[in-house]
């Protein structure tokens, strides 16, 4: 079984970084995003030190969304899913497999890039080792989250416009905790409250998610 | 809940309840504006706006009185397969939507005089207006699923993932404690607010609850003849 994961989790991220060349794209997006914001609120150096995290969170939460309806899509398409629900592996731990590659070559990278980006919108050096920490830590979730949506709006017309409408609401805590413990971090608070949260809101969708994701799988398959 | 399983029996039940439900409806509305609007006083410090609160608190309490309504009917679907139990949740869905912008309209209401804004980010406000879009987003799965028994499913799933959100929506009060008005009806020192406005509160809210279940009915009556109906159709372009 482990095997059998393990060969899937490789796939998948053979398939993101050779294929299709969507490895790079949601960090262009966040790059994007964050790029487009000064533009809106000014060049205001102080105010964009203030709102940096801010908008470093909406950034990586946008672009964890925006690439996942391809998270099942690809694979309902060409069939590899009913495949996959034949799996010598219980369907929640397949569909986590598929999270786990998807996270490493979209959240892993974002979170890695959140520091340089934060250097661009003016953050304090305490705030970039901060803000790359609680999306370290917070982006799993979303992918997770992100997933559920991904699950439900499998093989459906509109679904890349239905997913973030459907998943950015169950996400609000995540962004809420994760902006929080980042200045809480910065006012030298280890171990706050708001970091527990967004550890505990990733590890809870880590259980609860894969659930949720297979169910809708079935659901949607038969 | 099983002896319901048949629709025709569910419509001659409900067909026989639903004049009686909207009688009371009709009864207990009169009784409890004529409270609000004539027997309750004023407040001292909000003076007349605290009238609005008879029917912002309970379309509140009806926006999450829809979401678990819909939850239930969604472990109904999923766990018991009860044929009703769909419908139940699709009828729920807009009048559970209705009541949460009811909510959220009258509160912007109150707060422009109270607050001085129409708009306050304040915490249980927020989780309203999330609760509003948890509501559009199941409505709008449903209208992207053709297939009546798969958009069952999924919606019931989509359901029960944001029921967590409802305990959140209570409880934020006192998560983050802001500019709203903490509890003050289910206390465990008992009720904070004075009788002469609880009690035409509790008549509101009743009355409100009432009207929920009635238009509950209507709706879940339409969407069984609606059904029907397409299945009829589908039947009928098979023998052609």
């Amino acid at each position: 079984m482990t095997r059998a994961l393990l060969a899937l989790i490789r796939r998948d991220f053979r398939l993101a970084v050779r294929a299709g060349g969507g490895v790079g794209l949601p960090l262009v997006f966040f790059l994007s995003v964050v790029a487009v914001t000064p533009f809106a609120i000014g060049p205001d150096m102080k105010l964009l030190a203030r709102v940096g995290t801010a908008i470093l969170w909406i950034g990586a939460l946008l672009s964890t969304l925006i690439g996942l309806d391809r998270l099942f899509g690809a694979d309902a398409e060409d069939g590899s899913l009913d495949l996959l629900f034949a799996a010598p592996a219980p369907l929640p731990l397949v569909v986590l497999a598929k999270a786990a590659a998807h996270w490493t070559v979209t959240g892993l990278p974002l979170a890695a890039a959140a520091p340089l980006l934060g250097l661009m919108l003016n953050l304090p050096p305490e705030a970039l080792g901060a803000v790359a920490l609680t999306l370290l830590l917070g982006t799993p979730a979303l992918t997770l989250l992100g997933m559920i949506g991904a699950a439900l709006t499998v093989g459906l017309r509109r679904g890349g416009l239905l997913l973030p409408v459907l998943v950015l609401p169950m996400a609000v805590p995540v962004l809420i905790f994760g902006v929080s413990a980042t200045n809480a971090l910065v006012a030298g608070e280890g171990g706050s409250a708001p970091l527990m949260l967004l550890l505990a809101a990733s590890l809870g969708s880590l259980v609860l998610a894969p659930v949720a994701a297979a169910a809708a799988l079935k659901g949607a398959q038969s | 809940m099983i002896a319901l399983a048949n629709p025709a029996r569910f419509n001659a039940l409900s067909g026989s309840l639903l004049p009686w439900l909207a009688g009371l409806t009709a009864i207990l509305f009169a009784v409890g504006l004529y409270q609000a609007f004539f027997v309750s006083p004023a407040d001292y410090q909000q003076g007349e706006t605290v009238r609005i609160m008879f029917v912002h608190v309970p379309a509140a309490w009806l926006a999450m009185f829809g979401w678990s309504l819909m939850s239930i009917a969604s472990l109904g679907v999923l766990v018991w397969r009860h044929p009703l139990a769909d419908v139940a949740a699709q009828a729920a869905a807009p009048i559970g939507a209705a009541f949460t912008l009811i909510a959220l309209v009258t509160g912007s209401l109150w707060g422009r005089p109270m607050w001085g804004t129409w708009w306050e980010w304040d915490a249980r406000l927020t989780s309203v207006l999330i609760l509003l879009l948890m509501y559009l987003g199941v409505i709008a799965l449903r209208a992207a699923l053709d297939e009546p028994s798969r958009a069952a499913r999924l919606v019931a799933i989509l359901t029960l993932a944001g029921f967590v959100n409802i305990p959140i929506i209570k409880f934020s009060v006192d998560w983050w404690n802001t500019l709203h008005q903490p509890a003050s009806v289910f206390r465990v020192d008992g009720p904070t607010i004075h009788p002469d406005i609880l009690v035409p509160l509790l008549v509101n809210a009743l009355a409100f609850t009432c009207l929920f279940v009635t238009l509950h009915l209507v709706g879940m009556r339409t969407e069984l003849t609606r059904r029907r109906v397409r299945g009829l159709q589908l039947r009928a372009a098979e023998e052609r």
